[in-house]
């Protein structure tokens, strides 16, 4: 998968500085079998609910219901179930156009982001933004943005504000790997370290900027390095393995939370669509043998075998859950179906706040 | 009434803005230890303490993202340029973000935030430090543009801009700061959107704004002694611009010549034109006219930076035409 082999074990791939020594997680260790059971089956569910509303996104959009670009997070599940089950509920999530996985795990509701794919009245963002530009003021979900390395900086600007209000809040910041070539990244990086802010920068290495391969963006392939430029502790992961996401994610939201200090974390991952829904699967840039031998490792089947082999799942309670998650995204469906297009007048709306009144 | 510099009416509205409110913040290069590039935040570090006067590297396009980032949490973030030609590499903040952020977010994220600093051509700066951002920056819904051209405007506008939930972009002028100006020892507020006659006039009606509110008037004055009555229009804010000012002083005149920094092309003129000739066609006695910079970078040699930049003659030279008086 890549030159340095991602590890379960904090701070071990990352030794490049004594800035990055970790403790050891304790996670999933020390539960009884019932807290894990339960924790385990909330992962599942999360991920799950991912998996299956894409699905059926990626049909609604074969048919002309969803239109513009639509990023498909497919493959990817375990790193927003992985660092967002760990937050809390005042904390901060801010990511790219790749949003939907991460704001269905925030809590976002399918019907919400479902009918703002719909260019519907009763979406998140009332029908203006679409699949990029998803956000929930109520739940520190704060979007969706589509300029590639812009959402960065406001990160740093987010956990500028937490320090300044002595909060101790955290932001996770997801960004894809070729976002750190651009130097929106540089800068809010060198900002967050310079000024310890509670910032988590999470990078989803899928391998692919759209069709260029990381090795061929960026003179460093372990693009978790790059955080030495700002002696910022930094780490990678195995991002198909939710526990292994969890355990990097807990220590540094505590790293945040607690010493509020910024931590840059390389998310080893892959995402099993084309970048875009007008992008083939495999195409050009890469080849189905490459794809096959990712498809092996897919975050919700890995989640599911080892669920099983600990008997804590079986295949009455898999079914269960699954259609229950199908009910769920098919009525999401059934209702921005049914949402009204926003009325006409909403074209010259929120340009501005009325001021007029003071 | 005290009179001082526009420097200090913009430094007594930050220091006001900054007790009233402590979700406001400055941040900028050199904004605190060094006390400003250009001294208006003098003081304030000392007063307010370094979370909220904050000094950053020179990192424009990151800071730019600090302000909307803190803005999106309910903070009031004032963001300083150390000059707007320094902002082009934070265009995609103020621009993809902050003036989209609201509309974009179906209205959860109002962006209560300034950006600002010295706008325009100094002295001999040449071609890389001497230009005039407005009109750039009016081509965008979502935000509002202001520019003060005295220190009356620059206080009492800076304190709506603060105020303002929506993010501002507020240029000074470079070679304002050390210009003086009576301002009221009271408090008080300028509405953005809000034209002002400097001078009236009924001959013919000068629309202009920010440094060249200073030209126009010089020029009125001048222009008087000839028997020509010229009415200033200084817009004050380019965006909302103030179409009823301007189509209220061009029916009085029926004559309007347009002085501005910049340059012709898609400028600030050509949306006063548009607006005068919609409003206005009836009641005119002459084609507008208008007074910009030279189609070309700002050069540094003394006499071609002066055939660049517009001035008391060239205006004089304008109004003259549109009154059909042979110069
Ligand atoms: C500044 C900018 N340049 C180019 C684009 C077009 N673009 C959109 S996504 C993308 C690739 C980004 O790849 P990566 O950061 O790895 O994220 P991923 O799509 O893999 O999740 C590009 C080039 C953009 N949106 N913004
Ligand atoms: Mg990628």
């Amino acid at each position: 998968m890549s030159t340095t082999k991602p590890s379960r074990r904090r701070g071990a791939a990352s030794s490049d500085t004594a800035s990055t020594e970790t403790t050891q997680s304790s996670t999933s260790a020390e539960q009884s079998p019932a807290e894990r059971k339960k924790l385990h089956t909330e992962l599942l569910y999360s991920m799950l609910m991912q998996r299956r509303f894409e699905e059926r996104t990626a049909e609604m959009y074969a048919i002309g219901r969803i239109g513009g670009f639509c990023h498909l997070y497919i493959g990817q599940e375990a790193v927003s179930t992985g660092f967002i089950s760990l937050l809390r509920e005042d904390d901060y999530v801010i990511t790219t156009y790749r949003d939907h996985g991460q704001a269905l795990a925030r809590g976002m509701t399918p019907r919400a982001i479902m009918a703002e794919l719909f260019g519907r009245i009763d979406g998140c963002v009332r029908g203006k933004g679409g699949s990029m530009h998803l956000f929930d003021k109520s739940l520190g979900f704060l979007g969706g943005h589509g300029i590639v390395g812009g959402h960065i900086p406001i990160a740093a600007g987010v956990g500028f504000a937490i320090k300044y209000r002595g909060g101790d809040q955290v932001i996770v910041c997801f960004m894809g790997e070729a976002a750190v070539n651009n130097g929106a990244f540089h800068e809010a990086l060198n900002m967050a370290a310079l000024w310890k802010l509670p910032c988590l920068f999470v990078i989803e290495n899928n391998r692919y900027g759209m069709g260029t391969a990381v090795e061929r963006a960026s003179a460093i392939n372990d693009i978790y390095k790059r955080g030495a430029s700002y002696d910022m502790p930094r780490d990678v992961v195995d991002g198909q393995d939710v526990f292994a996401v969890r355990a990097a994610a807990e220590t540094a939201i505590a790293r945040a939370r607690t010493e509020s200090m910024p931590t840059l974390l390389e998310i080893r991952t892959y995402r099993f669509m084309g970048h875009s829904m007008s992008d083939a699967v495999s195409g050009t840039y890469r080849t189905k043998e490459e794809l096959e031998k990712y498809l092996k490792r897919d975050p919700v089947v890995l989640l599911r075998s080892t669920m099983e082999e600990a008997g804590d799942l079986s295949a009455d309670e898999w079914n269960a859950m699954d259609e229950e998650i199908k009910a769920i995204v098919q009525d999401s469906i059934d209702f921005a179906e049914n949402s009204p297009e926003p009325p006409l007048e909403a074209l010259l709306e929120d340009v501005l706040v009325d001021t007029t009144s003071d | 009434m005290a009179v001082i510099t526009y420097r200090e009416a913009l430094n007594q509205a930050l220091r006001e803005e900054m007790l009233r409110d402590d979700r406001v913040f400055l941040m900028g290069e050199e904004v605190a230890v060094y006390q400003g590039a250009y001294k208006v935040s003098k003081g304030l570090l000392q007063e307010f303490g370094e979370m909220r006067v904050v000094d950053t590297p020179i990192t424009e396009l990151g800071f730019a993202g600090v302000g909307v980032g803190a803005a999106m949490v309910g903070l009031r973030p004032i963001i300083e340029f150390m000059t707007w030609n320094f902002a082009l590499l934070a265009l995609d903040q103020v621009v993809n973000a902050a003036a989209k952020m609201l509309y974009m977010t179906g209205g959860q994220f109002p962006m209560p935030m300034v950006f600002r600093g010295p706008n325009g051509a100094a002295l001999q700066l040449s071609a890389q430090h001497s230009q005039a951002w407005e009109s750039w920056l009016a081509h965008i819904p979502g935000l509002k543009v202001v520019t003060p051209g005295t220190p009356y405007d620059a206080k009492g506008l800076l304190k709506a801009a603060i105020r303002d939930d929506n993010p501002v972009c507020f240029l000074e002028g470079e070679m304002l700061y050390n210009t003086k100006g009576e301002v009221p020892d009271e408090e008080y507020v300028i509405p953005l959107g809000k034209a002002e006659v400097k001078r009236e006039g009924d001959h013919v009606s000068l629309i202009t704004h920010g440094k060249m509110v200073l030209v126009a008037l010089q020029a009125a004055e001048l222009l008087a002694k000839e028997g020509i009555r010229a009415e200033v229009v200084d817009l004050r804010t380019i965006r909302p611009m103030d179409v009823d000012a301007i189509t209220a002083s061009v029916r009085k005149t029926n004559r309007c010549v347009v002085v501005e920094e910049g340059w012709e092309m898609c400028g600030v003129g050509a949306q006063v034109v548009d607006f005068v000739q919609r409003h206005c066609f009836d009641h005119l006695d002459a084609p507008v006219l208008r007074v910009h910079q030279a189609d070309a970078p700002m050069p540094y040699a003394k006499n071609l930076e002066k055939a660049a930049k517009p001035d008391v003659p060239k205006t004089i030279a304008a109004v003259k035409q549109v009154l059909y008086i042979d110069a």
